[in-house]
């Protein structure tokens, strides 16, 4: 609206109810169809059920917001100092960077106590278990979408993968977890490796779709090749956890009854919650190490620019294929350890929404950087849950608070790249200058 | 040796649909020498540069790539990536393309990849921390140190890519281009948009290349002190055929390569030519006098 791009005039009294006015239309216009015209069952068909009133409170809430944000914040002189001093702003972001070598061994001494912290009940526990099967899958996917700069839409398929891989190979073989788990890695590269060849000479967009279909035929092959996958019935009664050999039961040779403890079934709690906890840091650990490699580097400059690497005789097509199937080794750990968790799985668990919640956690963490996501899990999927009372409005609270960090920082909490490499000083490098690869 | 024969381009031709973009072009650049290539825009001095380096592969023709030790590569059979990393042909490019977020030092180890990665047991040795990577690494800092201290970037190492001014920036993309171990180095326009301090240093890096190194260069270069000043050979296009040959000295005196760059008729070439040689005369007896 062309009063809001010139606020200084919008200040005298005809011009804002000429705004106020427009604002009041065009917001009857939209909630009056939207919210002010309603459709109800009847015998027969459908009947139209008027709700003035919801239309007429939103119509009042968009006018009196903009006559609030006219008085305030537009009408401020121009030149004014702004709303959040820019030297507050410049010591948050050095906050944000510079505490990140002190805030991530914390927060490891935190995830070590936390299932022995006196607060720490079995409900906190399940969602740290559930915030850290997020930190991991998040890590994963930026390798992919951080790191070497390809867009995957799709990356619940290889958590599908991991998942099956396991539940099928320990139900129909009786393989222990931790021979599966490798496996379920292994199945999930090589479907890492089968996405990959058909997006090679894929850019922008159409790497973007691409990706996006692959998730969406897994999940239906999954939901339709009932004799293999149970289809819809998921697959049931998949072995839970144990501890190296000694499950977690009541009674003789039981976790308790081996080491002595009274039985609890926290130990199944606490055990999974060290187990996501141990593949999370292994999948930052390597992820840490391969960029300190040459192949660390190759993702990092395939980002920046694909030419330019092959001039240099990089072969892309591995570079991107290790990638992928780097991402999708994770997704495929985090996947055996979501079946073994839950004991039950089915394609439900696997949609869109999960590609599209793992995507928002590596794009609000700062693409690329590894305590960016481990923030932006706990925001979004504690966030989550702090606000499961306001049921509806949950989507719309998230959407909402999404939409302001975005604005505030565009690329993310942890916008500076940190070198892999550095001759004397270590200098991060500001998110302006790091390319965001393709399908972006 | 220096002087021979490195690369061979032979009967090449690149066509796109009905555009002949490089016809029938034969030329040789040679161990040691500063070989430039010329012409007016549009002549398809970029397209030869990518069929050498393999962005586009040529209709017709054969391109050699001679090694000292008697190895010969045909270019137009390779695919891309290999021609830097067997044919040992590095390239830079007309609009720089560096690793903008990613720092100096990082860029010139992008360009060691390949015995890094070789180093690091294809990623595996590296990973879990056994092998020759720490020893393979310090030394890639060496020689990327190398290459940073000749090119004058060593105060900006750390620094991002993307931060250096543009002289810093065509000059790291040439370092880096030297970090592959190249035999022949083709640059694009390395002069494009330097002020004359900057194109003295750029002259500078490139004799020193030809000097030390025992690396052929292969150049594109519309800046006429550039090309006059460094070049041992120049081959003139113009619409993608060959047009003049020679060293500095026969090209500058060559009334098609005036002509071609001044534009004028074919009629008239004879009339230049004319005048070149009264200016020459006049010239001539000047230094005499």
């Amino acid at each position: 609206m062309a009063s809001a791009a010139s606020p200084a005039s919008a200040r005298r009294p005809a011009k804002l109810a000429a705004d106020l006015g427009v604002t009041a239309l065009l917001s009857l216009a939209i909630f009056g169809t939207m919210v002010g015209l309603r459709t109800e069952t009847i015998p027969g068909g459908l009947e139209l059920q008027p709700q003035w009133t919801s239309a007429l409170a939103l119509a009042a809430v968009a006018v009196v917001g903009r006559l609030v944000l006219h008085l305030t914040v537009w009408s401020r002189p121009e030149g004014a100092p702004p709303l959040l001093p820019m030297g507050v702003r410049a010591r948050v972001e050095q906050a944000a960077t510079g505490t990140g070598k002190v805030f991530g061994p914390a927060l490891l001494v935190f995830a070590l106590l936390l299932p022995f912290l006196p607060f720490t009940d079995r409900y906190i526990l399940d969602l740290s278990i559930l915030v850290l099967t997020y930190v991991m899958l998040g890590w994963g996917l930026n390798i992919v979408v951080g790191l070497a700069g390809l867009l995957d839409l799709g990356y619940v398929a290889f958590y599908a993968v991991g998942a099956y891989s396991y539940a099928l190979l320990a139900m129909h073989f009786g393989w222990s977890f931790w021979l599966c788990l490798p496996l379920a890695g292994i199945l999930a590269a090589f479907w890492g490796i089968i996405l990959g060849f058909p997006v090679l000479r894929l850019r922008g967009d159409y790497l973007a779709i691409v990706t996006l279909a692959f998730g969406e035929i897994i999940r239906i092959v999954l939901l339709n090749w009932y004799w293999f996958t149970g289809g819809p019935d998921g697959i049931s009664g998949i072995p839970r956890p144990s501890f190296f050999g000694i499950p977690f039961d009541r009674g003789e040779g039981g976790f308790a009854d081996t080491f002595g403890l009274d039985f609890s079934s926290m130990h199944r709690i606490i055990f999974l919650y060290f187990l996501i906890l141990a593949l999370a840091l292994l999948t930052n650990f390597v992820t840490m190490r391969l960029r300190r490699l040459p192949i660390g580097r190759a993702w990092e400059a395939l980002r920046e620019d694909e030419i330019a690497c092959r001039s240099l005789g990089l072969n892309t097509t591995s570079v991107k294929l290790t990638a992928f199937a780097t991402g999708a080794m994770f997704g495929g750990f985090a996947g055996a350890f979501f079946a073994t968790r839950q004991g039950f799985i089915s394609p439900e668990s696997f949609t869109f929404i999960e590609s599209a919640l793992i995507l928002a956690i590596v794009v609000l963490g700062g693409m690329g950087s590894q305590i960016g996501v481990v923030i932006a899990s706990v925001a979004l999927i504690g966030g989550f849950e702090v606000f499961r009372e306001a049921e509806d409005f949950r989507m719309l609270i998230f959407g909402v608070a999404m939409v302001l960090i975005m604005i505030w920082r565009p690329r993310g909490l942890i916008a500076t790249r940190e070198p892999s490499i550095f001759l004397r000083e270590k200098k991060s490098v500001s998110g302006a200058l790091v390319a965001q690869g393709e399908g972006h | 040796m220096a002087g021979d024969a490195l690369l061979e381009v032979e009967h090449l031709t690149m066509r796109f649909g009905g555009l002949t973009a490089v016809d029938d072009l034969s030329f040789v650049a040679r161990r040691g020498e500063i070989t430039a290539l010329i012409g007016p825009n549009g002549a398809g001095k970029t397209t030869v540069f990518n069929c050498l380096t393999g962005f586009y592969k040529p209709t017709v023709g054969r391109i050699t790539m001679h090694h000292e030790t008697g190895d010969t590569f045909l270019l137009e059979r390779m695919p891309d990536f290999q021609i830097p990393r067997e044919a040992k042909v590095a390239r830079t490019f007309q609009n720089i393309r560096l690793f903008g977020g990613m720092t100096v030092l990082e860029n010139l180890m992008v360009a060691q990849h390949n015995p890094l990665m070789r180093a690091s047991g294809f990623t595996f040795g590296g990973v879990l921390g056994i092998g020759g990577y720490r020893a393979a690494e310090r030394e890639a800092v060496e020689l990327a140190e190398y290459w940073l201290d000749k090119a004058g970037l060593m105060a900006r190492a750390d620094d991002a890519a993307g931060d250096l001014p543009y002289g810093d920036q065509r000059r790291l993309e040439i370092a880096r281009a030297m970090c592959t171990g190249p035999k022949l180095l083709c640059l694009d326009e390395p002069a494009a948009g330097l002020n004359p301090r900057e194109s003295e240093e750029l002259n500078r890096l490139l004799l020193f290349i030809r000097k030390e190194r025992d690396v052929g260069i292969l150049l594109i270069e519309h800046d006429m002190s550039v090309v006059m000043g460094i070049s041992d050979h120049i081959v003139v296009l113009d619409y993608g055929a060959k047009i003049a040959d020679g060293t500095p000295e026969q090209i500058r005196n060559d009334p098609k390569v005036i002509a071609a760059y001044l534009g004028v008729e074919d009629e008239e070439v004879e009339e230049v030519e004319h005048e070149i040689e009264e200016t020459a005369a006049a010239a001539g007896g000047e230094g005499t006098a």
